[in-house]
């Protein structure tokens, strides 16, 4: 709809002949411009916003035929009495924080080693970014596979599939004990692999910014590589990594689609992220709808928070350097 | 690429540049660093290697402990993802193996009957692909359309409250995808929207408004204001101006925009999950979906997404030198 308002507006001052043209003047053309997007996003963005924020204190069900009930912060109570939910929240936090700072150390790393070019770095470089570019859900459907029990390649490599060859020190170590949650650290590696290109991108970017009469003046003074790092090198890429880890946090707390790939949330609820119970709050089972719009408000006001102490640190250190 | 840096004249001639006072000691750290950056590359995409490869296979390779590594590729998987089949019942057993031997069967059903089964139709995948080629084409389209039109005005008028719009924007972008799609979810059951191609190229369109205008506003800023001021002189309308003088310049900016977009409306599962079950189901979750029906087809699955995957990677490529931009959206103002 709007993008057909769009079409014809613009279409008009084309098609309108001769002096008619100059009818449209430029506040006209802007109004045109800006408000089929505005329109657009009000009604796909502003308003779902507002009506979940109503419904967040209703205890509405969408297959329950029934009229929403004003249950005031009923549904807020609940999740933050829930020791479960607190459970997925901690998962959640683990998630981010494992996936985020790995993440960050390996896609400084890399940026560092690509850093100064050599033959072919261009090729390589955009070769790293490809696991990025893939659908999450894809992503983790091939790494499901790799790490299949019976004959996946994880399972082979470590030698488990065939206990005979299993390596001493694994085999001992696991000999006899129950299997170590070890589902989310499995997502944690995919989430890894897949975004550490994500900071490398940044982190590049941000080096390639920094000025090289910097290097020159620290060389003249004969500073160690070392002392280059840390007094040149990190404080100038300081806030671009932190805009980077901003992004990746604000992406933790929302991932879904990796998730869903790969494990659904189990083995039981061992890598069910916030978003993931969510969705099933919201559209399994039950569709208890106001419950979960509660549960959707406060990660979003989580994701605020976080976001506001990101950039208070961030502005800190922009004014500092 | 970010990675490309200034050269020619201006450039400061730095003693590394010549190449005869380097060090060995530093040729042989820069040789080390290669080697060290290929090693993860490699490493990196192996991940997709097995993909690739397991695409290729029969599903009792794919069984088989210890994986595979030699194998006899096939195209049993790409048949299975694009085909509904059923077992060929033993009464006609005889008269497929004739018609195989009498060279009557083509290529697909031939790799069918080897496992046994005949073709009875075309897949719900294929009706999938339709639906993600749909989708995803139609929101890039208004989602560029709109985003320039408002990136060109962001650019070059003076808009009442223009950063706080700008970042109200931005912010969409933000939101966790979950937080909108239950309000969505019941809005578009109000007004008959949900399961319909509308219904998700409108979302997908304002999920991606917020990256274009952003990402075709750096674009269009670059673009000198002269040039439209002169043509402006010259009596062409503001239309005009924009249509001619603009676009033409943009036009690198609109191709890594667009295809930022459809890769996005592209990959995106999270939103077709929720909002669509039928009719208007995109490819990823239907992927995802496969591992239901009669057995994980993993060959299957594999096939899929290396067919999904492809488009992408080779738009990365062809996008090297826009990525950071894309990926970004205007967080960062080189």
């Amino acid at each position: 709809m709007t993008t057909a308002n769009a079409h014809t507006h613009t279409a008009l001052p084309t098609s309108g002949a001769g002096k008619q043209r100059r009818h449209l003047s430029d506040g006209a053309i802007r109004n045109l411009f800006i408000w089929p997007t505005l329109a657009l996003l009000i009604t796909m963005n502003v308003f779902p916003l507002l009506y979940s924020l109503y419904l967040s204190f209703t205890n509405y069900s969408a297959i329950a035929g029934k009229a929403p009930v004003w249950v005031a912060f009923k549904n807020f109570g609940d999740i933050l009495g829930d020791e479960q939910v607190w459970q997925h929240f901690a998962t959640t936090g683990r998630y981010a924080l494992l996936s985020v700072s790995l993440q960050t150390l390996l896609g400084f790393g890399l940026a560092m080693l690509v850093r100064q070019k050599f033959r072919g770095s261009g090729l390589v470089t955009t070769f790293i970014l490809v696991p990025m570019m893939i659908s999450p859900v894809v992503v983790g459907l091939f790494w499901k596979l790799m790490y299949n029990p019976t004959f996946g390649y994880f399972n082979y490599l470590l030698g488990f599939t065939d206990p005979s060859r299993a390596p001493d020190i694994i085999a001992s170590a696991f000999a006899g004990k129950p299997v170590p949650n070890l589902a989310l650290y499995g997502v944690v590696l995919v989430d890894v692999w897949m975004w550490s290109p994500f900071v490398m991108l940044l982190v590049l970017s941000g080096l390639n910014a920094i000025p090289d009469y910097l290097y020159e003046a620290a060389a003249i003074d004969r500073a160690s590589s070392w002392f280059q790092f840390w007094r040149i090198t990190l404080p100038q890429v300081a806030p671009l990594l932190l805009i980077a880890v901003l992004f990746r946090t604000i992406e933790a707390f929302k991932s879904f689609d990796l998730v869903m790939g790969m494990t659904g949330g189990g083995p039981g609820d061992q890598t069910e992220l916030v978003a993931v119970y969510l969705y099933r709050a919201a559209f399994l089972g039950q569709f208890r709808t106001g419950y979960s719009s509660a549960l959707a408000y406060i990660i979003l006001i989580i994701i605020i928070a976080v976001s506001n102490l990101y950039i208070k640190y961030l502005n800190q250190i922009r004014g500092e350097s | 690429m970010a990675t490309i840096e200034e050269a020619g004249p201006n450039a400061p001639v730095t003693i590394a540049t010549r190449v005869d006072k380097v060090s060995p000691r530093v040729r042989l750290g820069g040789k080390l660093r290669a080697g060290v950056v290929i090693t993860v590359t490699v490493v990196g995409l192996i991940p997709v290697l097995v993909m690739i490869v397991t695409a290729f296979k029969t599903r009792t390779d794919i069984l088989a402990s210890p994986p595979l590594i030699a194998f006899q590729p096939n195209l049993e998987g790409f048949v299975f993802l694009f085909t509904d089949r059923a077992v060929v019942a033993a009464s006609r057993i005889q008269e497929f193996t004739a018609r195989a031997e009498a060279g009557q069967l083509n290529l697909w059903e031939q790799i069918a009957f080897e496992s046994g089964q005949e073709i009875t139709g075309t897949s719900d995948y294929v009706r999938r692909l339709q639906n993600s080629l749909i989708i995803a084409g139609l929101s890039t389209v208004a989602s560029v359309v709109l985003g320039l039109f408002a990136a060109y005005a962001f650019s070059r008028f003076k808009v009442p409250g223009k950063d706080d719009l700008l970042f109200f924007i931005l912010s969409t972008r933000m939101l966790p995808g979950v937080v909108v799609t239950i309000p969505i979810f019941l809005m578009y059951r109000q007004i008959g929207l949900t399961d319909t191609h509308f219904g998700m190229i409108l979302l997908y369109t304002a999920f991606n408004l917020s990256f274009s205008v952003w990402l075709l506003k750096g674009f269009i800023d670059e673009i000198p204001k002269e040039y439209e001021e002169a043509a402006l002189v010259d009596g062409y309308t503001r239309w005009q101006a924009f249509y001619k003088i603009v676009l033409p310049q943009a036009v690198t900016g609109i191709a890594a925009t667009t295809v930022f977009c459809l890769i996005f409306a592209w990959n995106e599962y999270a939103f077709a999950l929720m909002l669509t079950s039928e009719k208007a189901r995109t490819a990823p979750p239907s992927i995802a979906t496969m591992l239901g029906r009669g057995g994980i087809e993993w060959s299957a699955i594999a096939a899929g997404s290396l067919g999904f995957l492809i488009p992408v990677v080779i738009v990365t490529f062809a996008l090297r030198k826009y990525l950071l931009r894309g990926i970004t959206f205007g967080a960062i103002r080189q």
